[in-house]
């Protein structure tokens, strides 16, 4: 709203300024904070004495000889076998976005270019499906997982979280597609084209932002998901986001907290890398199903 | 598109949709109507040199062989439903009979499992869905008011939140509120309260989830208001501008209409996801005073010994319709849409 006759007075500016600053300071200090504390030995970071310890690094230089210290992180990765867990999480998102996008591309295109009754009905099961609680649906899953033994290992989970991520897949690439024109892949079919190859040759080649976009969004769900992969992977396949919270300890045993803080910390760093590079994506992606009315 | 190749493009997708959503829900329907079987008791007779004694042991043999043939559990029908840890319909009636006055009523029925998890459920729904409003429109509103040059990065540093996963946010935040962290330590200090801790009082954690509740969502109605903003068309503004109207007169009749339907969507979408609280609860080990529907289910699938599927399922077709509920109005606006779009 940035056109001449709007004079903003000084006070409305500095304001607004304030505002900002502090809804910012709230919304990144948290972040930052755990990041420079990840550095520290546990008597800082959780400081009986003093909190102010995080800063001065009082117990770090007196136990490592440094103000900074990687320990949390080579006990996480190493003894913790946090790169275990990474490296499953790497293959449960490659997979889960590639197979998510494949069937979603094929789906949505198929529901944008139908003009019957029924791609209406479809559209609204979808729906219905993405507000689903996972956790419901995991109580649904585990007894007959258990009952065929296919519980616990990798490739369940990456179909289930492809399963679940289809609705919004769908509903995010049929808004894609619909501002896609259809006189597009109609001149293709009157040349002769099959469906497919209209899809594959004319349609695809223009529809990568939006592919880009819903790929973004299928990632962010694989690698963030914790109700399913709690669930339905045992110890040895936990991605990231269920080992964290092994590392909080239970009744049972003890965990180890800066283990989780710099968990915390790789597994953040990655996903905020990724926005900052596709922040443009993340934000058409959330805006898609909007901004129509 | 003629129906043959509209299925075979749909085909993939509806699969993995109707075998992995669909028939979930229809096996936690089933599930529900089955609840674990009892342990089966026989009674042991020990004797020793001081003499015999029959005890009560558990038969595993026979246990494990009931369990092989119906895997299930036995049939239950409503039972589970109606039980102690779900409506407990016995225990309403007779608080009903008993209590004198409805606040002692609501009061006991408010410490049954379910109902306390109902509560603390649709407590916060109802704060934070309006405040995530409030609060995601206020900051789209004064970002779009800063120069351009700079938004990027801040509409960066806004998003933050929403990005990371609940788990880990509320792990973030609750480090910090810790007696031992950065907040908590300067919340004793301030309060003169060496004691003072987040965790041990109910109504302090309420109020910290729920606050983490507004801070992980607000970034969320942040972005679809400050894209809806950017369609606002400008002749009216302009045109009121000029009329004298005031910035919150501009705001009030002129933005807030043009958002309208965004509002709601962002509404339904937010009221939606905080229904299916769970994450949260988990970060901030904040069972112990405040638990919520999902919890409940989560709870019951990670029992140690057995493993409640009956409990679980019951607890989750009812998460189900209550979800159903909400959904009614967006399903009933769609559907309007689409007989006029016809």
């Amino acid at each position: 709203m940035d056109f001449g006759l709007d004079k903003k007075s000084n006070s409305l500016k500095t304001f607004n300024t304030i505002f900002i600053v502090i809804w910012l300071l709230l919304a990144c200090f948290p972040f930052i904070w755990t990041f420079w504390g990840s550095f520290k030995v546990r008597a800082d970071f959780f400081s009986r004495a003093d909190w102010w310890y995080a800063i001065t690094a009082f117990n770090t230089l007196i136990e490592k000889g440094a103000s900074f210290t990687k320990e949390a992180y080579s006990g996480a990765w190493f003894e913790g076998e946090f790169w275990k867990a990474s490296r499953n999480t790497v293959i449960v998102t490659i997979s889960v976005v590639s197979i998510s996008l494949f069937l979603g591309t094929l789906g949505a295109y198929a529901l944008s270019r139908s003009t019957k009754n029924y791609a209406f009905w479809i559209l609204i099961i979808a729906l219905i499906f993405r507000a689903m609680p996972h956790i419901t649906l995991v109580s649904g899953y585990l007894f007959p997982f258990f009952q065929l033994q296919i519980w616990g290992i990798l490739p369940t989970t990456i179909v289930v979280l492809v399963a679940i991520n289809q609705p919004f897949t769908l509903w995010l690439l049929y808004s894609f597609f619909k501002t896609v024109p259809k006189e597009l892949d109609e001149s293709a079919l009157i040349d002769g084209c099959s469906y497919f190859q209209a899809f594959r040759h004319i349609i695809m080649p223009v529809m990568w932002p939006g592919v880009i976009t819903a790929g973004l969004f299928s990632l962010m769900l694989a690698y963030n998901d914790f109700t399913v992969t709690a669930l339905l992977l045992n110890q040895e396949n936990h991605t990231m986001v269920p080992k964290i919270q092994s590392y909080l300890g239970t009744n049972q045993h003890e965990g180890n907290l800066m283990w989780a803080v710099s968990a915390v910390v790789s597994a953040t760093a990655p996903l905020f890398l990724l926005v900052m590079f596709f922040q443009r994506q993340v934000i058409s992606g959330l805006t898609a199903g909007a901004i129509k009315g | 598109m003629p129906n043959r190749s509209f299925f075979w493009f749909f085909f993939p997708a509806g699969l993995a949709m109707i075998l992995f959503i669909g028939l979930p829900i229809i096996s936690t329907g089933i599930q529900s109507f089955y609840a674990q079987h009892d342990q089966i008791l026989i009674e042991v007779k020990k004797c020793d040199p001081f003499g015999c004694k029959t005890s009560v042991v558990v038969d595993q043999e026979a246990t494990s062989k009931i369990k092989d043939e119906k895997p299930l559990g036995k049939f239950n029908g409503f039972g589970t439903y109606i039980d102690r840890n779900h409506l407990a319909t016995d225990q309403v009636s007779e608080f009903w009979n008993e209590s004198k006055s409805v606040g002692e009523f609501i009061g006991k029925v408010g410490n049954l499992p379910f109902y306390k998890a109902l509560l603390f459920t649709l407590t916060y729904c109802v704060i934070v869905t309006p405040c995530v409003l409030l609060l995601g429109f206020i900051i789209a509103l004064s970002l779009n008011a800063i120069s351009r040059k700079i938004r990027g990065p801040l509409i960066f540093g806004t998003i933050l939140p929403m990005i990371v996963t609940p788990l880990v946010g509320s792990l973030v935040l609750f480090w910090m509120i810790d007696a031992e962290g950065i907040i908590g330590a300067n919340l004793q200090i301030l309060m003169d309260d060496p004691y003072l801790s987040v965790k041990s009082s109910k109504a302090l954690t309420w109020i910290t989830i729920i606050i983490y509740g507004v801070w992980h969502h607000s970034p969320f109605a942040f972005v679809v208001f400050y894209a809806a903003l950017q369609t606002v068309p400008q002749e009216p503004l302009e045109a009121s501008i000029i009329d004298g109207a005031s910035r919150f007169q501009r705001v009030k009749h002129i933005v807030l209409p043009h958002i309208y339907p965004v509002v709601t969507f962002v509404a339904l979408i937010s009221l939606m996801d905080n229904f299916r609280v769970f994450e949260p609860i988990i970060g901030f080990s904040a069972e112990g005073s405040a638990q919520s529907l999902s919890w409940l289910i989560y709870d019951n699938l990670v029992n140690e010994e057995v493993i409640l599927f009956g409990s679980a399922a019951a607890t989750s077709i009812m998460t189900i319709v209550g979800i159903s509920i909400i959904l009614t109005p967006v399903l009933l606006r769609t559907w309007k849409e689409f007989r006029t779009n016809r």
